[in-house]
């Protein structure tokens, strides 16, 4: 999760739920099987058209309802790199952060950064850019909390790591 | 400076004397409730080599929203999960007959006031109707809890809703909350602990309090409080012996927004698609026709809502245009309610009457729509795509709207009957 993403931005609205992203009805199926059903409601073409790296650029509170991991799950299967949102809902962001997406909160990305730009994400410097514009936004930090997470390569590792402590 | 109660319950719990908005602490969980997401919690915890739970008194069971399964992979999923809990040795397991899990929970007493509780449902914040606070977590920060029996949490800002006045009759708990969510939107609590006073609250009956706490979870809040009274006390004798402190907020706690509203000419409200906010009264929507109606739900199953439907449906027929599914929210709900003569209501007017489970409110079973099909549903959320196909629509109502559209086929007033 540290490396560069770099991608294609595909813009989404506020509010983005989590049974758009991934309905309920898959919460048993395989991530590649889910994978290809993300977002289809508000964009058919979305899934297939998707390349490895590209990010999903939205306004406020992006992952809204249902507290199910399979919503960040299917978009990392999918190959995106980065959500860029103004805001994330708290189960869509700690959950994101657990499996190893990069849920980045970045205040005004939704403004400056349109449909279609390439996007550059750099963890070195917490910013990201917009390569076709020429755009640069910082983005928030992640809390400590966080931090312990993305460091461990995602929660399932932190937790084998607590348990042999123990 | 004074606390609210969730500055209180999560102060308590981590053993920090002060713990203020935007801190994390560690906090000792009291109570993990995990359905059926043991077929992915399991194999987490087996994975990561965990053999033993942090306790395994303090994790409840039950499986809910597939039960019984409708696929085969729902129903591997359930094999896993049924032996996962049989791995771990978990002594509250409900099975596969009880319910659903906040309904089950709350009526075997293992819930109450002043308790952190956490949930692999974003409906757990329905506990707030007993005073615990209630946070949802996915699959690996269940699994993480499940073995250590801890977790972060940031803690939240608060902010308070007064409700005064009386409801009229046939205006519901469920009416409060639309009405709310439609005034102040899905994003007015985000990552916030909601707490409900006032005259509205003091003669709310349980039932109604965990639907108000229930749907709270859509309008962005992290935790919902309902102030704890002698209605909590009285439902918690013969339920449970252990002893427990209700929480109270500070006089001098602080919160984010304070908002005071009087619901005494409050009217029946339908919340529209595809949002919990897009909110309308039921009289204004006569021309929605419709071909389902779902009376149950986690957010309104329990046998108060069922008499209030059957309360209009007795001596009356469902109208043949419409499917009408009645799904009690658990088994001891569907026998009380057999045993009121409500089932045999029910039967009688045309409905179907399902076992207690989740039935199709998050689209797994029992009642999924075609294109352009409309459902008016007790439960709590109508997002594109949650029932069925992309192009079928979820309304959402209260037990006695849902009842009186059904007789009518089209999105009624319930007071007209």
């Amino acid at each position: 999760m540290l490396a560069n993403i770099e991608g294609r931005a595909w813009k989404f609205g506020d509010n983005i739920d989590t049974d758009v992203i991934c309905a309920g009805r898959y919460i048993n199926s395989l991530p590649e099987e889910m994978a290809q059903h993300v977002l289809e409601s508000l964009r058919p073409e979305f899934a297939s058209s998707v390349e490895k790296g590209d990010v999903i650029l939205a306004g406020v509170w992006f992952g809204s309802g249902s507290s199910r991991e399979t919503a960040p799950t299917a978009i990392k299967a999918l190959g995106i790199g980065a959500v860029v949102a103004e805001s994330f809902a708290r189960n869509f962001y700690r959950n994101a952060i657990g499996v190893g997406l990069a849920a980045i909160t970045c205040k005004g990305a939704s403004e400056a950064f349109k449909e279609g730009d390439r996007l550059c994400v750099s963890f070195a410097d917490m910013t990201i850019t917009d390569v076709t514009n020429g755009k640069k936004l910082p983005f928030e930090a992640f809390p400590e909390e966080m931090l312990q997470v993305i460091h461990a390569g995602g929660i399932e590792n932190l937790l084998r790591q607590s348990h042999t402590r123990a | 400076m004074g606390k609210t109660i969730a500055e209180k319950i999560l102060s308590r719990a981590s053993g920090t004397e002060n713990a203020r908005p935007d801190d994390y602490v560690v906090a000792e969980i009291d109570l993990a409730m995990i359905h059926d997401a043991w077929g992915h919690v399991g194999p987490i915890l087996m994975k990561a080599g965990v053999e033993r739970v942090w306790d395994t008194e303090r994790i409840v069971t039950v499986f809910d929203h597939f039960n019984p399964p409708p696929t085969v992979k729902d129903a591997e999923a359930y094999k896993i999960g049924r032996e996962a809990v049989e791995k771990y040795g978990i002594k509250y397991n409900y099975g596969q007959n009880a319910g659903v899990c906040h309904q089950v929970f709350v009526e075997k007493g293992h819930i109450r006031p002043g308790m952190l509780i956490v949930g692999t449902d974003s409906h757990t914040m329905t506990y707030g109707a007993l005073g615990a606070a209630g946070a949802s977590l996915g699959f690996s920060e269940m699994a993480y809890v499940a073995a250590n029996g801890k977790l972060w949490f940031k803690v939240p800002k608060t902010m308070k809703f007064t409700l005064n006045g009386r409801l009229a009759p046939r205006v519901t708990a469920k009416d409060v909350i639309l009405y709310l969510a439609g005034k102040y939107s899905v994003n007015v609590a985000q990552y916030m602990s909601v707490e409900y006073y006032g005259e509205i609250i003091r003669s709310m009956s349980l039932a109604g309090r965990m639907t108000l706490a229930n749907m709270t979870a859509e309008i962005g809040a992290k935790f919902a409080f309902v102030d704890v009274d002698e209605t909590v006390y009285e439902y918690l004798k013969g339920r449970t012996d252990a002893p427990y402190e209700p929480v109270y907020a500070d006089e001098d706690a602080v919160y984010e927004n304070e908002y005071t509203e009087d619901l005494t000419a409050l009217v029946p409200q339908v919340a529209m698609p595809f949002a919990v906010d897009n909110v309308a009264p039921a009289s204004t929507l006569g021309d929605v026709k419709i071909n389902q109606c779902v009376l149950g739900s986690c957010t309104n199953g329990r046998l108060e809502d069922l008499r209030a439907a059957a309360d209009i449906l007795r001596g009356k027929k469902v109208s043949p245009k419409v499917n009408f599914l009645v799904i009690p929210a658990s088994t001891e709900v569907y026998r009380a309610a057999m045993h009121e003569g409500l089932i045999d209501v029910f039967l009688e007017a045309g409905a179907v009457v399902c076992h207690a489970c989740c039935g199709p409110c998050n689209g797994g079973h029992l009642g999924l729509l075609a294109e352009g099909e409309v459902c008016l549903s007790s439960s709590s959320r109508n997002f594109k795509n949650r029932m069925g196909a992309p192009g079928s629509e979820v309304y959402l109502a209260s037990p006695a709207t849902v009842a009186a559209s059904g007789v009518t086929g089209r999105i009624t007033d319930p007071r007209d009957f």
